[in-house]
């Protein structure tokens, strides 16, 4: 072999347009390639711009009056006014106030709070238990998939009003910070249910995927496939199927707050507020600022995550466009 | 196909009695008495009660009153003595729920459906968008929002529709409009998406090639299939309308259901809990089995064996 030929060969391929030269860049996840597309989507991230203003303006609303509570002052979300009430929206009362005379600016903003958070526990919820649940019983199968699927469907057969208004009827009405997080957790128990759905099959159909077989094949036990490989691919799903549920579970709050069973006065919700100033609501007179400004940031929080969602599912899925 | 229906209806037996175990234990575990509201009552006065509805004897309460129930016998209820809960108190409401939820979900499924075929059919113009809008409101307001401000409305100011009330069909049209717009929302926007994902198929290309009206490739060759995703989320809708109905039967004054759903469990009516968790149990199935019955129908690719 002549060893110019060799050196020739090797300068030969230096010559080559090298297609990885630059800096060298790491290959990019499918994670990293979803929020990229998620990134482009226009109407999704206005939907994330308009969640962010709702989370930031209550959290606002929040330290306000928390503020004032410390400082001993009144809280405009709870004190009442002087004077004649309800009043239309004007510079010194944004919103307007309501028919006890009290700021509706800061108790839209504190009922956000509430609402949002209904949103965010029932969202927790979901991701760890119906997340949990649902890959657990897809991918052992069998007996367990069928009696924890089974559990499943005796939830769903359940009236959810039933369980939500026999777990918040266990606490007493004087503990009113404790009520909230009952309902949290009330509307929360029964938000999982569809995740674990949505995951259980999912997983079945990754089941068989050969990545997850090599992976049992080089001796990963149930616990790390679980985790490790499973887990990862589940991302998208997740993600779309917990964003819709935080719509879902505001509405809950709405309705338990229509039949009196949100949270108590004077602590509000867009839910008690809204259904507030339905009450409110007559032909003579008509006060459309209660029912307005609340029914607002409702709607424009379930639109943002609607975008949200919509956008994620597809970004996680670009065949789904 | 009847065998599969046959065994589906076995496998709910167990289900039917879990859900009555479980709304049991959780009726009985909450704090508070059927008679909490009875005072001055004597104590003779009240152990008679208790023992007329066994409140006193739970092993015997749970056998009794399920065989009351499945015999449809019924049994008093407690808040509303001498009424029985089958005979006086849900047998009369039943049919008013069930047709107020089915002319709700079949409004639900037309406006739905055709909001999302013209809107796919004219991708990007006007009516596209103004069906997206409108599907949009439907999604982000509670119903009760939605109820009040069609009664402002059509009630109030156009005058051409009663406030409420039961019995009359123009008394249906308002409240299953508030109860309808959320699965019609959802409806369309499913149908949009089905449909925009269909049209590129090679079959309709197919359909369009060989000169069929446009009019009959999107109806009929095109909704078949992306219907399917409907048909899916109809169960979770039906479930929706009906526990969401006692929010628009208060609204709107008509003697449902709904109503005792709520007051039962408020007043820990434990006949009347009972007997409406399993009316809830047995429609949420039964629909749900339609559903799947109309999979079959609607797609000839899916075989029950």
């Amino acid at each position: 072999m002549n060893p110019e030929s060799t050196e020739d060969v090797a300068s030969g391929a230096e010559q080559v347009p090298d297609t990885f030269s630059g800096p060298r860049r790491l290959p990019r996840s499918p994670l990293y390639l979803a929020m990229r597309r998620f990134r482009r989507n226009g109407l999704a991230m206005a939907g994330l711009a308009i969640l962010a203003v709702m989370v930031l303006g209550s959290l606002a609303g929040l330290v306000w009056n928390a503020r004032a509570a410390a400082h001993d002052e009144p809280q405009p979300y709870r004190d009442q006014l002087p004077g004649e009430h309800p009043q239309p929206p004007s510079p010194g009362h944004l919103f307007g106030t309501d028919t006890l005379g009290r700021d509706m600016l800061h108790r839209t903003l504190i009922g956000g709070c509430v609402s949002l958070g209904v949103g965010l526990s029932a969202a927790v919820v979901s991701v760890f238990i119906g997340t949990m649940w649902g890959m657990t019983a897809g991918y052992i199968g069998r007996g367990t998939d069928t009696v924890m699927m089974r559990i499943v469907d005796v939830l769903y057969g359940l009236p959810y009003m039933l369980v939500v208004i026999l777990l918040l009827v266990l606490i007493e009405e004087q503990f009113a910070w404790l009520r909230v997080v009952v309902l949290f957790l009330a509307i929360g128990s029964v938000s999982w249910l569809t995740m674990a759905r949505v995951v259980r099959g999912q997983v079945l159909a990754l089941r068989e995927a050969e990545f997850i077989q090599a992976a049992r094949a080089v001796g990963s036990g149930t616990v790390r496939t679980i985790l490790k490989e499973l887990l990862p691919n589940l991302t998208g799903t997740i993600l779309v199927c917990a964003t819709l549920t935080v719509p879902l579970a505001i509405l809950q709050e709405s309705f338990l707050s229509f039949l009196g069973l949100g949270v108590t006065p004077p602590l509000a919700s867009w839910g008690t507020l809204a259904s507030d100033a339905v009450e409110a609501l007559n032909p003579v007179e008509a006060y459309w600022w209660l029912l307005v400004f609340p029914c607002a940031c409702l709607g424009a929080t379930l639109l943002g995550l609607n975008f949200v969602g919509d956008g994620l599912r597809d970004a996680f899925d670009p065949r789904s466009r | 196909m009847v065998h599969y229906i046959l065994r589906r209806l076995l496998y709910f037996i167990p289900t039917l009695i879990v859900i009555y175990t479980v709304a049991f234990l959780l009726m009985r575990a909450a704090p508070g008495s059927p008679f909490i509201q009875e005072k001055g009552v004597p104590e003779e006065v009240l152990k008679a009660r208790q023992e007329k509805y066994y409140v006193d004897r739970p092993v015997y309460q749970y056998a009794r009153f399920a065989w009351d129930l499945v015999t449809l016998r019924g049994m008093p209820s407690i808040r509303y003595e001498n009424r029985n809960v089958i005979r006086d108190i849900l047998a009369p409401a039943f049919p008013v729920s069930l047709s107020l939820g089915l002319a709700a979900l079949g409004l639900a499924v037309v406006v739905g459906t055709s909001a999302g075929v013209a809107s796919a059919a004219r991708p990007r113009t006007l009516i596209d968008y103004a069906a997206m809008t409108g599907a949009m409101i439907g999604i982000s307001q509670p119903s009760f929002v939605i109820a009040t401000v069609l009664m402002g409305l059509f009630s109030f100011t156009l005058r051409w529709l009663p406030v409420g009330g039961w019995g009359s069909p123009e008394q249906v049209i308002l409240p299953a409009m508030a109860l309808g717009a959320l699965p019609a929302a959802y409806i369309a926007r499913l149908v949009r998406t089905g449909m925009l994902e269909v049209l590129s198929a090679d079959y309709i290309r197919t359909a369009r090639a060989k000169g069929l009206a446009e009019r009959r490739v999107l109806l009929d060759h095109a909704l078949r299939n992306a219907w399917l995703p409907v048909l899916g989320y109809l169960g979770p809708a039906a479930a929706g309308i009906f526990t969401g109905s006692f929010v628009i039967e208060k609204i709107f004054a008509i003697p449902g259901v709904g109503q005792h759903f709520v007051d039962s469990a408020l007043h820990r009516d434990h006949p009347l809990i009972l007997a409406t968790v399993l009316l809830y149990a047995v429609l949420l199935v039964a629909f749900n089995l339609a559903v799947d019955v109309g999979y079959a129908f609607l797609d000839p690719r899916i075989r029950y064996e």
